[in-house]
């Protein structure tokens, strides 16, 4: 096989990964950058992400891309209402306790998951995606009749990956301008500073953290919904993006947002790359013990900063 | 009668009323027991360090599979008797828990309960990865002909229960001779206030890692009684569902309780055997016991027993 276009098609895959899971990720960061809660439960929300976007793609039929485009909006603000239900019904009432926060999300994720496990069923099913062209990989190569461009057999990537990678960085584009340049980005930020300080000032302290919760569990729905028509709906399908997004979240730093999507790059295009030329068990190996690692060592985070 | 003499009273009582009940339970349940004596004493190595020392780990299930391995491999490859296999898989756990004590314990609260959830998560890609000894996911059967000892068969519904119970009582009157012992209330002082332990010029370093190389050696004893025992090794008992069962039984029957172990194991059994025969999705009633337990009863079964009417519950 030849190096080259082999290694722009793993990155190519490695970039999809990275896309998908810098959203995943952010969910999390963001919930525990705020509320300091770890979230068990998040990569529950990214399956029913995926899983209400077949059930959505389903009932309205018709062309793929209307099923497609009513999922992204309507799977993300379900997934949302839903998780700032549980931290109303849940961690609200157990005032966001560490070790019983844990448990509680431990518990909801297995009632998502199995509730979703009786309702949806064992089975794995595919979303058609709205558009699904095959896209040739180029090389090129200083031959006889000097530099040529010439197309691979078999390696293509399509046009639907393409889409998701620029998808990604437009939702962490917005997502970032609601942090940096709008009120509600203002007063998440004060929450995260000092909620007290920020409760003496008038601001709803848990309607705030019902709403970052919502758009933690909203955005790794998004990325689900994303991620569907390539990988399929299975009520089991949460848990590597909670153990990675966990990976990327510790070695970015935790809490610190720029610190979260360059991990989910880094650890997403090492993923793709990885797996394509070696095993990818061994992968995740070295993934997980490496995060063990930077805990151990490193407890800040790569880019993180230490907290009095 | 003093509370040292009640406590007593009651290990010995809850010993010999489970041999009692060998005799008269049906065999479908007294089989069922015997199970739960084995998990009971994973539960109770996990209580150690959850219960007494107030460590969370999400990751136990190392602990679990690295006894169960242990003593599965050597049975396999080695043709180790299963007194020696035992042995093995003893000093494998052991390894593992002053390993993975030596580097998680630099961490606290959060951090802690992710690394041990990462270690656990490698130990369990790592049997995959070794699939060709490991038979991973599959897992592999030890043959009836080497499951005995002596002239037990720990195939037979006798030999097995009362092995079950040897080592439940063994770890059970550890345990309960621990948590009396200096050793043990230091435990508890970390627990309360670890800053105030410190103070007090306690080692709370040394003494963390002594609580899970103890706990982690229990639950690895829990892990190869079971494969002998049941005469099955699988990656299935290294996932992150078995570091999550032995918090979930010990939150159930009480945490920091010596019998609340037991209390919480048995009823999870039952609770998740008789759903199991309703619907697929028996784990629904994990993750709604887990949820309930946080918001309206975190002392477990046995806590709130010894808070409205027995005190005096070791």
């Amino acid at each position: 096989m030849e190096f080259g276009p082999h290694l722009i098609l793993a990155s190519l895959e490695g970039a999809v990964i990275a896309a998908v899971l810098a959203m995943t990720a952010m969910g999390l960061s963001i919930v525990f950058g705020i509320m300091r809660v770890v979230n068990v439960a998040h990569g529950e929300f990214f399956m029913l992400g995926a899983v209400i976007a077949w059930w959505v793609a389903h009932l309205l039929g018709g062309h793929p891309a209307i099923g497609f485009i009513a999922a992204l909006i309507f799977a993300p603000l379900l997934v949302g209402f839903i998780a700032a239900i549980s931290d109303r019904l849940v961690l609200q009432r157990i005032d966001y306790d560490p070790d019983r926060t844990i448990v509680g999300t431990i518990g909801l994720l297995y009632i998502i998951q199995q509730v979703t496990l009786m309702t949806f069923g064992p089975e794995a099913r595919p979303v058609e995606a709205p558009f699904n062209q095959r896209l040739a990989i180029p090389w090129f190569e200083f031959g006889d009749n000097g530099f040529e461009i010439y197309w691979p057999w078999g390696l293509s990537i399509t046009s639907y990956k393409l889409f998701i990678i620029v998808a990604a960085i437009a939702i962490l584009t917005a997502l970032w301008v609601l942090m940096t340049k709008t009120k509600i980005g203002l007063i998440m930020r004060a929450t995260q500073q000092d909620s007290e300080m920020a409760r003496a000032f008038g601001v709803p302290v848990k309607r705030v953290y019902a709403w970052v919760f919502g758009l933690g569990a909203g955005l790794a729905a998004m990325g689900a919904v994303l991620v569907v028509p390539v990988q399929q709906a299975h009520y089991l399908m949460g848990h590597d993006p909670l153990l990675l997004s966990f990976i990327v979240v510790i070695i970015g730093g935790l809490g610190s947002l720029p610190g979260t999507v360059i991990a989910a790059v880094l650890i997403g295009m090492s993923d793709g790359i990885i797996s394509v030329f070696f095993s990818p068990t061994l992968a995740k190996i070295l993934a997980t013990l490496l995060v063990a690692m930077v805990l151990v060592f490193r407890p800040q985070g790569l880019m993180g900063k230490l907290r009095s | 009668m003093t509370d040292i003499q009640r406590s007593n009273w009651l290990h010995i009582g809850v010993v010999i009323a489970l041999a009692c009940s060998f005799f008269i339970l049906p065999e479908y349940h007294s089989g069922n027991l015997a199970r739960i004596l084995v998990l009971a004493v994973y539960a109770m190595g996990y209580n150690l360090l959850f219960g007494y020392t107030g460590l969370l780990s999400l990751g136990h299930a190392l602990f679990f599979a690295a006894g169960m391995y242990g003593l599965g491999l050597a049975m396999q490859f080695f043709d180790f008797n299963p007194i020696a296999a035992v042995i093995a898989g003893l000093i494998l756990a052991l390894v593992v828990s002053i390993c993975v004590g030596f580097l998680a314990l630099r961490t606290t609260g959060v951090a802690f309960m992710i690394v041990t959830l990462m270690f656990a998560q490698a130990g369990y890609l790592t049997i995959l990865y070794f699939g060709e000894y490991t038979r991973g996911d599959e897992g592999f059967v030890i043959q009836q002909a080497d499951r005995m000892v002596g002239m037990i068969d720990l195939t037979s519904p006798m030999g097995r229960f009362f092995t079950a119970l040897l080592l439940f009582a063994i770890c059970f009157f550890i345990v309960a001779y621990i948590v009396r012992s200096g050793f043990g209330l230091a435990l508890v002082a970390i627990r309360e206030n670890e800053e105030r332990a410190t103070m007090l010029g306690y080692d709370v370093m040394r003494l963390k890692l002594q609580a899970v190389v103890i706990s982690g050696v229990m639950s690895g004893s829990a892990g190869a009684a079971y494969a002998l025992l049941f005469g099955y090794a699988g990656a299935t008992f290294a996932t992150v569902q078995y570091s999550i069962f032995p918090l979930l039984w010990v939150l159930l029957g009480g945490a920091g309780v010596t019998i609340g172990p037991l209390i919480g194991t048995i009823f999870m059994f039952y609770l998740i055997d008789y759903s199991s025969a309703i619907t697929p999705a028996y784990m629904l009633i994990a993750g709604l016991a887990l949820v309930l337990l946080t918001l309206f009863a975190p002392q477990g079964l046995a806590g709130e027993l010894r808070r409205r009417y027995l005190p005096w519950l070791p």
